[in-house]
Order: structure tokens, then sequence, then C-alpha cells
């Protein structure tokens, strides 16, 4: 079971109060964290990555097990902490004013 | 007029309330009050924190309700409501320009590729709930048939032989103004800052630009037909054919559907501003919000005035009862001005500094219905039967 950590705008969107667990088939990356993730909570498509090049939106981050994954290759395996469950995959939005 | 919304109540009839839709940097904000619109309920912050663009009903249905909800972080949402306001739920938030986009001028004249940022305005269809047109940046006009779930281009406007030539204002090159034509459902009318107008027969379609007479000494050639940063437009329903105009400088008017326009600044004390706004009953009382200059943002002299025009233009007169006359440097932005339509037509906006400001005699005395909330985007007026 992966867990999702998502930033308090995105939660309120999706209606969840706490994290995402998710159950993933196959290889555990951020394009298979994402695609169901967006599958299980159509709402948040367009709010983390593009709706039709699936680029990461500019201001959100993706961390995991204290590491910037956010410039890693979207289909590179997230750490075996992450596809274990015993950490969660952390979408953030970057720190910026306003 | 896109700014008022009670379109199918007329002059006479009875109401049971009035509902302001507030647009904010931080969230919706929903104010209703009765007919008499002396007390006022507040509700909100609807999606706070988000930038709410633009907040709108349908003339058809005044329960429908369609928000334009953005960050910089996570992007468009379009949320819309069955019940007022009181619950919403988030539809399509897909815009995606119809084929290859190209590309126009950027700020210092190279080409740009077209890329959308965020719906500026939602203007329903003034007979289906379920049809509604966003205004886009990069400038766009996009339509839904389904109550928002899915968003198709009308790219006849962007592909415009002139599109590439197209340039941002200071605040990016946005389609801010639609204007259906409410007794022609093919003539549509457009704002784009800084292309200026375009006007559609044939429902979207085909366009054409409609700025003869415009006259802009900040673009090389002052007469162009396009590159004009008209600012806001404005009609009455019942005389479809006048248009009303805030340009950066200059207030217009055209007599023949956007055909030409002549200048009607008349003795306004500073001809800059953003919104306009047409009486609900009166065709010819328009109310502007004079703004000292392009580089400041702001009432000339620190006194918050309304001007209103009972002659179409060309004679004006302030309007400060009720509003700061001293130390006040908030701007009204394009959006944030609109009217009711109850006898003594209800006049209403918005400032960056957070106050909603409303009149219920057209304009003679003001009292701020809402003090505090955040630099106000836009406002939008509903009558509830």
């Amino acid at each position: 079971m992966i867990r999702v950590v998502l930033p308090a705008h995105l939660r309120n969107l999706a209606s969840v109060e706490s994290e995402v667990k998710l159950h993933i088939e196959g290889q555990v990356t951020q394009r298979s964290v994402l695609d169901a993730l967006e599958t299980r909570y159509p709402m948040l498509r367009g709010t983390i990555r593009d709706h039709v090049t699936k680029q990461r939106r500019a201001f959100v981050r993706f961390f995991a097990c204290e590491q910037d994954l956010s410039h890693e290759p979207p289909d590179t395996p997230l750490p075996e902490a992450v596809a274990t469950g015993a950490e969660p995959f952390v979408v953030v939005g970057a720190m910026a004013g306003g | 007029m896109p700014a008022q919304i009670g379109t199918k109540i007329g002059k006479g009839t009875p109401m049971s309330g009035v509902r302001v839709l507030v647009g904010t940097r931080k969230g919706a904000f929903i104010l209703t009050s009765d007919g008499k619109r002396e007390r006022w309920d507040i509700s909100g912050p609807h999606f706070g924190g988000w930038e709410i663009y633009h907040l709108t009903g349908s003339p058809a249905d005044p329960s429908r309700l369609y928000a334009s909800q953005t960050s910089g972080w996570f992007g468009q949402l379009v949320q819309r409501s069955n019940d007022g306001g009181a619950t919403w739920e988030p539809v399509g938030n897909q815009f995606q320009y119809d084929g290859v986009p190209g590309t126009h001028q950027w700020y210092d004249g190279t080409p740009h590729p077209w890329e959308f940022a965020r719906v500026w305005h939602l203007e329903p269809s003034l007979t289906d709930p379920d049809t509604v047109y966003a205004g886009v940046e990069d400038a766009a006009l996009f339509r839904s048939v389904n109550g928002g779930q899915t968003w198709q281009e009308l790219p006849g406007l962007r592909t415009h032989r002139s599109g590439p030539s197209w340039q941002p204002g200071a605040g990016g090159m946005c389609l801010h103004t639609i204007v259906l034509d409410p007794h022609n459902p093919e003539r549509i009318f457009v704002a784009i800052s800084a292309a200026g107008v375009f006007r559609t027969d044939d429902g979207g379609k085909s366009w054409q630009p409609a700025n003869r007479g415009l006259r802009s000494e900040g673009i090389p050639d002052p007469d162009a037909e396009v590159g004009h940063c008209v600012h806001r437009i404005a009609m009455h329903r019942s005389r479809p054919e006048v248009l009303f105009m805030q340009k950066h400088w200059d207030v217009m008017r055209s007599d023949d559907a956007g055909e030409s326009w002549y200048e009607i600044s008349g003795d306004l004390p500073t001809d800059f501003g953003f919104p306009i706004a047409v009486h609900a009953h009166e065709p010819d009382t328009v109310y502007v919000v004079p703004i000292k200059s392009d580089s400041e943002h702001y009432p000339p002299e620190g006194k918050l005035r309304v001007y209103r025009s009972r002659t179409g233009g060309n004679e004006w007169e302030p309007l400060t009862k009720g509003l700061p006359q001293s130390h006040c440097y908030v701007n009204v932005l394009r959006d944030a001005m609109a009217v009711d339509s109850l006898d003594s037509c209800g006049v209403y906006f918005g400032t960056t500094g957070g106050q909603v400001y409303a009149s219920a005699d057209a304009g003679d005395n003001w009292a701020p219905i809402a003090r505090d909330l955040p630099p106000v985007l836009s406002v939008e007026v509903q009558m509830l039967p």
C-alpha cells in the first residue's frame, strides 16, 4: 500500500483529511503513483501535473525519505520504503510568497 | 451587460433578495440581502487561499453558479454550484487550445507560444444554465455545453490573421470580457488586453476586430486595427447595438455594434480606469471609476469617486456620498462592478483594499457591505425570485 501526503489545498479539493492510501500494481514510480492518485481523485487532474504532457507543475515538488525526487524521471522506481508503505510519497506546494 | 445577471426578472417584479458574488485574491464570498439591501449576510471564504478570478451565476437559473479558481501552485480549477453557492463541485479544468497553437508576441516583441495560464472570466449563456463561455489567458475563448464538465475552444478567434501580432498587457494577455447579444444569439463581443475588441456574428466561428475609432498613444500606430488595451465593455440589454468601453485611457462609445467608436470622456477628471457599467433601467446612464493614471492605480486626490453620466457620456457627475474622500488609494478592477435590476437600481463595486460598496439608489448614496476582504477581483449580482 502506497501512502501519499497531499498539501492542504489539494486535501481540501479531494475531500481527504489525512494520508491517501493507494494500491499499485507493478513498479512504484512517480508516474504510477500519480496515475493511481488521479484515477481515485479525478479532481486532482491538472493540479499536480499537466493534463496532456504530464509534466510536474513548476511550484509542485515530490519528496520521500528526506530526498527531493522532483527532478527524477517519472518512470524511475521510487525508494523501497515508499513501495512498501514504510514512508510516504509527499506532494508539496513549493514555499513561496502568497 | 455582462455584470448583470437577473435577466429574466424585469423592472417592477417583486424580489425576495439579492445575492452579490465576490471573487478575491484569497477566496470567494457570497453576500445576501433582501430587496431593501440594508443588511447583508456574508458567507465565505469559499475555496480559501485560492484566487477567484470570477464568480458568476446563470441568468437562466440563479441557483447555478460558476467560479474560476486558480493558483500559482496548482493551476486552474472550475467550480460549479447547483444550490446558489451552498455546495460546490469541481468540474472540468482542461483548457486545451485547438490544434497547434502557434505564437503571439511577447513583451519584447519576440514570438511566444500560446500557453494557458488561467480563466479570467466566465459568461453563462442567457438561456441555458449548462452553456458557459470562458475567457482565458493566453487569450482565447472556450465554451462548455455540459455545465463545465468539458471545454472546447472556439479557435476562430485565436487564429484570426492578427493573432501572431497580439501582445500581452501588463496583467497578461487575457480575454477578460465576454458580452452576449440578448437579441442575437449568434453575436458575441469579446475584449482582449492588449489586442482590443472582436465580434462574431456566426456564433463564434469567425471574428472581426471592432476597434475603429480607438486611438492609443502607447502603440506604434495609434489607430491600428488591433493592439488596443481595452479594459472593459458593457451593454444594456435593451439596446445591444450600443456599447460602452473603458479603455486603458479613454471612455468610448459605439452606436453601431462596435463598427466604430467615439470618445465620451468629456469632463471626467481622468479617463483611465478599469470597470464600466450601465444602469439596469436607463440605457444612457453609465458608471466608471476614474483612476489617476496607468502608473498610479489609485483614485485622483485620494478620493474614491464613482462617476455617473445620465447622458450616455461626456457629461459626468461625481458620486461621493458614503465613499472615502481622503487618503484612499485603492483600485477597482475591471470585473469588480455590477448592477442589480430592482426598481431603484443597485450599484456595487469591490476594491483592491477588500471593501465592497453598494448603493441602493443608483449611486446617490453608498455604504460598505464588506470592509476587510482580500483584494477584490470580481463582483457580480444576482436577483433572487
